[in-house]
């Protein structure tokens, strides 16, 4: 695997060959990563290689059967409560499916965290989760439950849920699912904009690799169990790595095969 | 088959240690939980308000025919005159605590354990642990503790509308004179009954709402079933699960609390 050079001291969270079988199918088999602080980086992978449980791994909703997860230095899987409440505090999880609930209003999903997880007066927690949806545009929808909002407005919702507590490092499990493409590059440039602002250590994890590229301060490919790959958007682009370059190359591949199909020549799949 | 009997019973044994954890979490966590308060009302809501009209129905209804049975089982012996302390002693210490339960677990109950079911299916639950949110104070104590104001006050609902029910029974459709009813009912009830009958709501109320809070929160590790079919199943389990334990405290307290005449 090709990694870029960082020391142990810049890395945010350093992950070390984390395993997780569910049965006899082992989804993980050793992967690592390093996260520098203050950086963008994603996880690439096609669908169902794993990259959610790995998130989910990471966030301690899932246990990983072996391997290390260290978290600004501290280890959080070794029975170690603290460290995990620590991870927790400052840390923030962007679900798939946004995970907002259901019986709360906006405003309400918002000011959860702060609630349940701070002393902060109510006052103040009003005020900072107003501006929260302020800054993704949500204001006026504040009084509306989840359901009565679109798919694009529960992700920014689910957005401002995560930025509200102001982390340290927001874990993004495939933020753009389902989207079409203005809304997709709609909600990377939130990221990348957020990111800057406040300055967190942003992880993503995506299939959409255009967006990633341009987005991410280093890209990480998971295949097979294992990640094959973690650099530079260009170190990924000039990867001689077999399994990066099919990866890369399936967009073109795709586009060659449909052009082929409208010229009307027989495409023959490598099964055949 | 003796090592499927041991699996079974380790099974039961961990399930059982693992309910009283839940349960105790639940209570732990709620000191000091912000806006407990705001979650109580709207619990007591949801199990109280919502279930009242299912209350005050099944206890007229049962009022209405236990005076019917008892004024004509009486008026064999001659002894009508007694219909209001078989009917009130027969509310207050057995029927309406247990009615009231099995009313409210099939009310609140079932979609208490739907509710965490979807919450669990939808990730909430996963997003409020990853928020570091205590979800046990969150989800659970609330329940519990609206189940302990609720129980004993719809119990006593259910006994004192059954109470009416037995009246107009006895009373009005039949000939038994009110004051003769009402003087039984009078003479009755003692406050060992009255105690006996919060005891069993409050028992009742814990019990059950504890054991649907469990089958919903832990709807994903059903290993038959996964998505709507482990909701649904979960949500059935709790039922029957929780009318099964009502019945059974019913004996246990009834055999410890009852001292004969």
């Amino acid at each position: 695997m090709s990694t870029p050079a960082t020391t142990s001291t810049d890395l945010f969270l350093d992950v070390r060959g984390i395993t997780k079988r569910f049965g006899d199918n082992t989804v993980l088999a050793g992967v690592d990563l390093a996260v520098p602080r203050g950086s963008v980086i994603t996880v690439l992978g096609k669908s169902g290689t794993g990259k959610s449980v790995f998130l989910k791994c990471l966030a301690g909703i899932v246990r990983p059967d072996a391997g290390e997860i260290r978290f600004d230095g501290h280890v959080l899987n070794a029975g170690n409560a603290d460290a995990r409440a620590e991870f927790r505090r400052r840390c923030s999880y962007l679900f798939q499916s946004n995970a907002l609930l259901d019986s709360l209003t906006a405003l309400e999903n918002v000011a959860l965290p702060l609630e349940q997880t701070t002393q902060i007066p109510n006052r103040e927690i009003r005020e900072r989760s107003l501006e929260a949806l302020r800054q993704l545009d949500l204001e006026k929808h504040r009084d509306r439950f989840p359901g009565q909002l679109s798919g694009g407005m529960q992700k920014r919702l689910a957005l401002a849920r995560a930025i509200v507590t102001r982390p340290e490092l927001v874990l993004f499990d495939e933020p753009t699912a389902g989207l079409d493409p203005l809304r997709r590059n709609a909600v990377f440039e939130m990221i990348v904009k957020y990111q800057r602002q406040f300055g967190f250590t942003a992880l993503l994890v995506t299939h959409d690799l255009p967006e990633a590229l341009a987005a991410s301060d280093q890209v990480a490919l998971l295949n097979g169990g294992r990640m094959q790959f973690q650099g530079t958007p260009e170190a990924f682009n000039e990867s001689a790595n077999p399994i990066v370059c099919a990866f890369r190359d399936s967009a073109g591949a795709l586009r060659d095969t449909i052009a082929a199909l409208r010229r009307g020549e027989i495409i023959q799949s490598e099964e055949d | 088959m003796t090592r499927a009997l041991g699996h079974y019973t380790l099974r039961i044994v961990n399930e059982l240690g693992d309910f009283t954890l839940f349960t105790t979490r639940a209570f732990t966590a709620a000191v000091g939980s912000r806006k407990l308060g705001r979650r109580v009302i709207r619990a007591i809501y949801e199990q109280g308000v919502r279930c009242l009209p299912v209350i005050v129905i099944v206890g007229l209804f049962t009022g209405l025919v236990l005076g019917l049975q008892g004024y004509y089982v009486l008026n064999r012996f001659g002894s009508e005159g007694l219909l209001g302390t078989l009917v009130s002693l027969t509310l207050v210490r057995e029927l309406a605590p247990v009615l009231a339960a099995l009313m409210l677990v099939g009310q609140a109950g079932s979609a208490l354990a739907a509710e965490l079911g979807i919450q669990r299916n939808s990730e909430q639950i996963d997003a409020l642990e990853t928020m570091g949110a205590s979800v046990h104070a969150y989800l659970i104590s609330p329940r519990l503790i609206a189940a302990l104001i609720v129980f004993p006050i719809h119990t006593a609902i259910f006994a004192l509308v059954g109470l009416y029910g037995g009246y107009l029974s006895g009373s009005v459709l039949l000939n038994l004179q009110p004051g003769v009813y009402w003087s039984a009912v009078h003479n009755a009830v003692r406050g060992g009954d009255i105690r006996e009958c919060f005891t069993k709501a409050a028992v009742f109320g814990l019990l059950t709402i504890a054991i649907c809070a469990y089958n919903g929160f832990n709807s994903h590790r059903r290993r038959s079933s996964t998505g709507a079919r482990a909701v649904s199943a979960s949500t059935t389990r709790a039922v029957v699960f929780s009318s099964i334990t009502v019945l059974a405290a019913d004996y246990i307290i009834t055999s410890l609390l009852v001292k004969g005449p």
